[in-house]
């Protein structure tokens, strides 16, 4: 389905943000992109949303090589990024001017629901909390039904509460369609909760440092001992990509959450 | 959770109309120095201890106010104003919002123009007066290109500013939702800017009734600008001060016009606009 082969981008600075990166996902997987800052995750989100081309190597969706943004891939961003100037039905609807007012509207109804913002068209964006914010952004990233999502993060500006409903509501939005999901995430928690690949990424140069099946079924259980266990296991990995290059900062993961 | 956040959002609504707003009271107080100061005046010029003859008090600038305008000469005069301005900002709004919009969106425009243009920007608009007189007359031409030069800096300056200053991050999303060229303009680039347009085209406003008391005051036969000259020339300060209070009344009508035009499109904006 989405396919890197030999992914690299170095900045005009010479900076090499990725480095010959190669990976499969297959269709209505859920990825995750694990690492600390600096790792390229960001960098690699972009170049597969087509708003950077790659310095070497392509991206492949269904065999075509992606060299701009598509159609059929939906973003959801560090931040809603929400038009301000536009009511919260509007911006769910942005990406469906193409159809009728009404089977637009219809659209937005529902997936205003399915996010738990049911009779909130007509409201401001400022209006909104930053969950709700960000739950439009969810909204209308998938009202396109895209075959590909990409997530940057989207949920490391809530508080953890707010974080856990917002991945029910996109778990409960990706059963309908499954898309394909790659999601960037520095939170160990929030990788194990969602993905079922964990690619765990480490710094200078950008690349994959170690790959993690997670077997647990959904609905996950954030408190069973399973679920423990997968993210103790992530946690080792996360731990492990940064002593190669910190030999010193072995408390790292015990203070997961601080060092970033 | 949104059920909790749906309840909630009602009572928080209605907690901020609740507040009472400060500055009704407060606005009135405005009004207090000024009237206090008139007031003030008129006594002293009725009591005989001050001459009224170079600074007339208020009871007589009101009736000279009162007698221009039973004469129709007060609508004649500000109406040849209003009409200057609203030439002359016309065209130097359009100007400076073309070429604003040009030199902002494309570099390659920037490097050729802005330069020229910021050149001609350090040049004192009434510098331009001889030669727009030897040009275009002494007539309405010469008077409308001199505000038509005053309005277009600002402009100019504000709508390429705003350009170059739109977020990227909300550009991205355009781009993610593969917008052409036109309607990236139109859907994100347009709304995007227009809070700092509106406030440049308020600037603009402001300058062109600068330029149109200039522009007057160096040759007319009509206006309010030329109220202040025959004012002078006749020696009767009430017509000056009244040709004065007109020019306020009109440029703060004007620009309450151009906010109340413009406020229902800057409805969404996320200011403190309401507690200020």
């Amino acid at each position: 389905m989405l396919s890197f082969d030999r992914l690299t981008k170095t900045y005009a600075d010479g900076t090499r943000a990725l480095s010959s990166i190669t990976l499969d996902v297959g269709r209505g997987e859920i990825v995750a992109l694990l690492g600390g800052s600096g790792c390229g995750k960001t960098t690699l989100l972009r170049l597969v949303a087509g708003l950077d081309r790659p310095s070497d190597g392509a991206i492949r969706l269904g065999g075509e090589a992606i060299a701009e943004p598509r159609a059929d891939v939906g973003v959801i961003f560090q931040e809603p990024r929400l038009f301000p100037w536009l009511g919260v039905a509007e911006n769910v609807g942005f990406g469906l001017s193409h159809l009728s007012a009404f089977e637009r509207e219809g659209l937005v109804t529902n997936a205003l629901a399915r996010v738990g913002l049911a009779g909130h068209q007509k409201r401001w964006p400022r209006e909104l909390s930053g969950g709700q914010q960000q739950r439009v952004a969810i909204a209308r990233a998938l009202v396109t039904r895209p075959k590909l999502l990409l997530m940057d993060e989207p949920f490391s500006a809530l508080d953890a509460t707010t974080r856990a409903s917002l991945h029910d509501h996109l778990l409960a939005l990706w059963q309908e369609s499954r898309p394909t999901v790659v999601m960037v995430t520095h939170d160990v928690e929030e990788a194990v909760a969602l993905a079922d690949r964990i690619l765990v990424m480490q710094p200078k140069p950008g690349r994959i440092f170690d790959e993690l099946d997670n077997p647990l079924a959904r609905p996950r259980d954030r408190l069973s001992p399973a679920f423990e266990a997968a993210k103790r296991e992530a946690l080792r990995a996360l731990d492990r990509s940064l002593r190669h290059e910190a030999p010193h900062q072995e408390k790292a993961a015990e203070t997961a959450g601080m060092w970033w | 959770m949104s059920v909790l956040e749906a309840e909630a959002a009602p009572d928080e609504r209605e907690g901020r109309s609740a507040v009472p707003r400060p500055g009704y009271g407060l606005a009135a107080a405005g009004f207090a120095l000024p009237v206090a100061l008139a007031i003030f005046w008129e006594w002293l010029v009725a009591a005989g201890i001050a001459n009224g003859r170079l600074m007339p008090p208020p009871s007589v600038v009101g009736r000279t106010l009162w007698d221009l305008a039973a004469s129709g000469e007060l609508l004649a005069h500000a109406g040849a104003t209003l009409w200057r301005v609203a030439a002359g900002f016309g065209l130097g709004a359009l100007a400076g919002t073309v070429l604003g919009a040009v030199t902002g969106a494309l570099p390659i425009a920037r490097s050729l123009l802005d330069p020229t243009l910021q050149a001609l920007r350090a040049i004192p608009s009434i510098a331009w007066v001889p030669l727009f007189i030897l040009w275009l007359g002494i007539f309405e031409a010469s008077k409308v290109a001199l505000i038509a030069v005053g309005v277009f800096f600002p402009v100019y300056l504000g709508v390429a500013a705003a350009i170059q200053g739109i977020d990227r991050k909300i550009v991205e999303v355009g781009r993610v939702f593969r917008l052409s060229r036109l309607a990236m303009a139109r859907r994100v680039l347009l709304p995007a800017i227009l809070p700092s347009w509106i406030t440049a085209l308020r600037s603009g406003l402001g300058l062109g009734f600068m330029f149109v008391v200039a522009a007057e005051i160096m040759g007319a036969s009509e206006g309010l600008g030329y109220l202040l000259v025959d004012g002078q020339q006749l020696g009767r300060p009430d017509t000056i001060i009244a040709a004065i209070i007109s020019f306020a009344v009109l440029g703060k009508l004007a620009d309450g016009l151009l906010v109340a035009i413009t406020r229902p499109f800057l409805a969404w904006q996320d200011t403190a606009r309401d507690k200020l």
